[in-house]
């Protein structure tokens, strides 16, 4: 059968790894200097990544859903952009635009703002390649809520913001969750951008993908341990993505 | 035809043994972008003069070579050379950090010849059983590199301590990395003890290769680096300063037929090839110095 063929490409190589990481020391991995830094440099890049991306993200899927204003199609586009482009070419726009000697880098600089090489610009970085799947996630979310709930909401004299908060946000809950998952594990896993863009340095700019591509290298072990936590974490968020997929309420 | 064997480095058989890399790690053991543009600039004239020649006969067999990425050039051209004399062979290089390169042999990928940096690569691999013998054949040395610009107004390797400048190396792993530490180290001599250390206070990212550390440079986002002088020769745009002999670390590159060379033949002849004169002249006009 086909079917299993696709399905043993995907599933052997992950198996294998999982297999070789345990069947070494894999605490003794985990537990090294390196590992660590990596580990919390991701944890700190991503989840700030996240909150940076439901801040901003949010009240521009809401337009998008709701607002037909000129320019929509450009601005989705713009958006859509970075889910297919390879990360290299993001990293590498990046440089060129806000690296130091970059457009908006230059002007930066004037102010004594320097970006590559520091742990703003990882989250610069995976914010580009991330936030998209957030804002797309919940502008499907914002789309399917009854318009007709809105209007009467207004027509009671609800304010934007009580209708936000109080018809919104619960009706579409599950949709930015979802998103901020899926926006969260992508800049988890985030590698090609953030290697051109701010470099390679334990404790400021290594990441766990960072940590691992070099780790191949230098100890393999160690790039084992990682990628056997990132495969974990992977499998974690998406069972809590398939979970809010099947307890979604019809609306 | 030779634009297609050139290009596509022979890793079918990697994932064998062990799972590929992580997400984010392509399939030719290395980061995309900016090494790979440059790798693919740096081809192109090879790629137009190849389209552009008459038609040649159709090669039969295909030469697989592993070499360092510092070799780029001068492997390019050797390729190129060897092709010419034997118009029945086409050369597929492939070009990567030398140990990620040991690691792909390791993983089972299939090569003819492995050019490295370095000799613990070689000796790890003969202590496989997957060398038999091989030959020092180059040496190269290192020299610091800085943008054209040169914003930051570095004027000696003395400036290379001041508080604030953007420094990229290549990793400790990595020799090019090592040896730079070690030229470091020894310049601790000329500029007082705690030079290396201030020095290495500006490290802002350690690199996989020494390209990343050039294309890094070139576009001013480092002010400064320590590459192979084989690549200060490879991007003629850069500034350069020297690194006294006494201070500096000599890399000799060794060269080997693999133990299961698909072509045994061909490869011994490749390295013959290599260090015959003509090879020889080839290195030299890419910075590595003969050895003796």
């Amino acid at each position: 059968m086909p079917g299993s063929v696709l399905v043993s490409l995907l599933a052997v190589p992950l198996a294998a790894l999982l297999w070789r990481a345990l069947s070494q020391n894999f605490a003794a991995h985990i537990i090294t200097h390196s590992a660590f830094a990596a580990l919390r440099i991701s944890l700190v890049t991503s989840t700030l990544t996240t909150f940076f991306t439901i801040i901003i993200g949010t009240p521009l899927a809401y337009a998008l859903a709701r607002w037909p204003f000129r320019g929509r199609p450009l601005i989705e586009l713009i958006i859509d952009l970075p889910i297919v482009l390879p990360p290299a070419v993001a990293g590498l726009a990046l440089l060129i635009a806000f690296g130091r000697q970059g457009v908006f880098g230059m002007w930066l600089g004037a102010f004594g703002i320097t970006l590559p090489f520091t742990t703003t610009a990882v989250v610069i970085a995976q914010t580009f390649v991330a936030a998209p799947l957030y804002v797309r996630t919940a502008r499907v979310g914002f789309a399917a809520v009854d318009v007709q709930l809105e209007e009467s909401a207004y027509a009671e004299g609800a304010t934007q913001w009580q209708l936000f908060r109080h018809v919104m946000l619960p009706l579409t809950a599950r949709s930015l969750l979802s998103g901020a998952i899926l926006c969260w594990t992508r800049a988890l896993g985030e590698f090609g951008a953030t290697i051109l863009f701010a470099g390679n340095l334990e404790g400021r700019t290594q990441t766990m993908p960072l940590a691992i591509y070099l780790g191949f290298e230098r100890d393999l072990g160690v790039a084992l341990a990682l990628s056997t936590l990132l495969i974990a974490t992977s499998i974690v968020l998406l069972a809590v993505l398939r979970w809010l997929d099947h307890s979604t309420p019809d609306q | 035809m030779t634009l297609a064997s050139r290009k596509t480095p022979p890793v079918e058989s990697l994932g064998q043994g062990l799972p590929p890399p992580s997400r984010g790690r392509p399939h030719n053991g290395r980061p995309q972008g900016l090494p790979l543009l440059l790798r693919l600039c740096a081809l192109a004239p090879i790629l137009l003069s190849a389209c552009a020649a008459s038609p040649t006969p159709t090669p039969t067999q295909t030469l697989t070579i592993f070499a360092a990425s510092s070799l780029l050039g001068a492997f390019t051209e050797m390729g190129d050379s060897f092709e010419s004399a034997h118009p029945a062979v086409s050369v597929a290089l492939n070009f990567d950090g030398s140990q990620s390169l040991r690691a792909q042999i390791e993983q089972g990928a299939m090569a003819d010849v492995f050019a490295s940096a370095n000799a613990e690569e070689i000796e790890a691999l003969a202590a496989q059983s997957l060398i038999a013998t091989s030959q020092p054949f180059a040496a190269n040395s290192l020299i610091v590199i800085l943008p054209s610009a040169n914003t930051a107004g570095i004027q000696s390797l003395a400036d290379l301590a001041r508080p604030g400048l953007f420094l990229v190396l290549a990793a400790n792993d990595v020799p090019v990395g090592r040896y730079s530490r070690q030229a470091l180290e020894k310049l601790n001599a000329q500029f007082g003890a705690d030079y290396s250390t201030r020095v290495l206070a500006n490290l802002v990212s350690d690199e996989s290769n020494a390209k990343q550390i050039v294309a890094k440079v070139q576009l001013g986002e480092a002010d400064a680096g320590i590459v192979y002088v084989s690549d200060s020769v490879a991007a003629p745009d850069l500034l350069t300063l020297a690194i006294p002999p006494e201070y500096n670390v000599t890399a000799e590159y060794p060269i080997a037929a693999l133990a299961n060379a698909p072509h045994p033949e061909l490869a011994a002849e490749f390295i013959a090839f290599v260090l015959s004169a003509d090879g020889q002249s080839i290195l030299e006009k890419w910075g590595f110095r003969p050895v003796k």
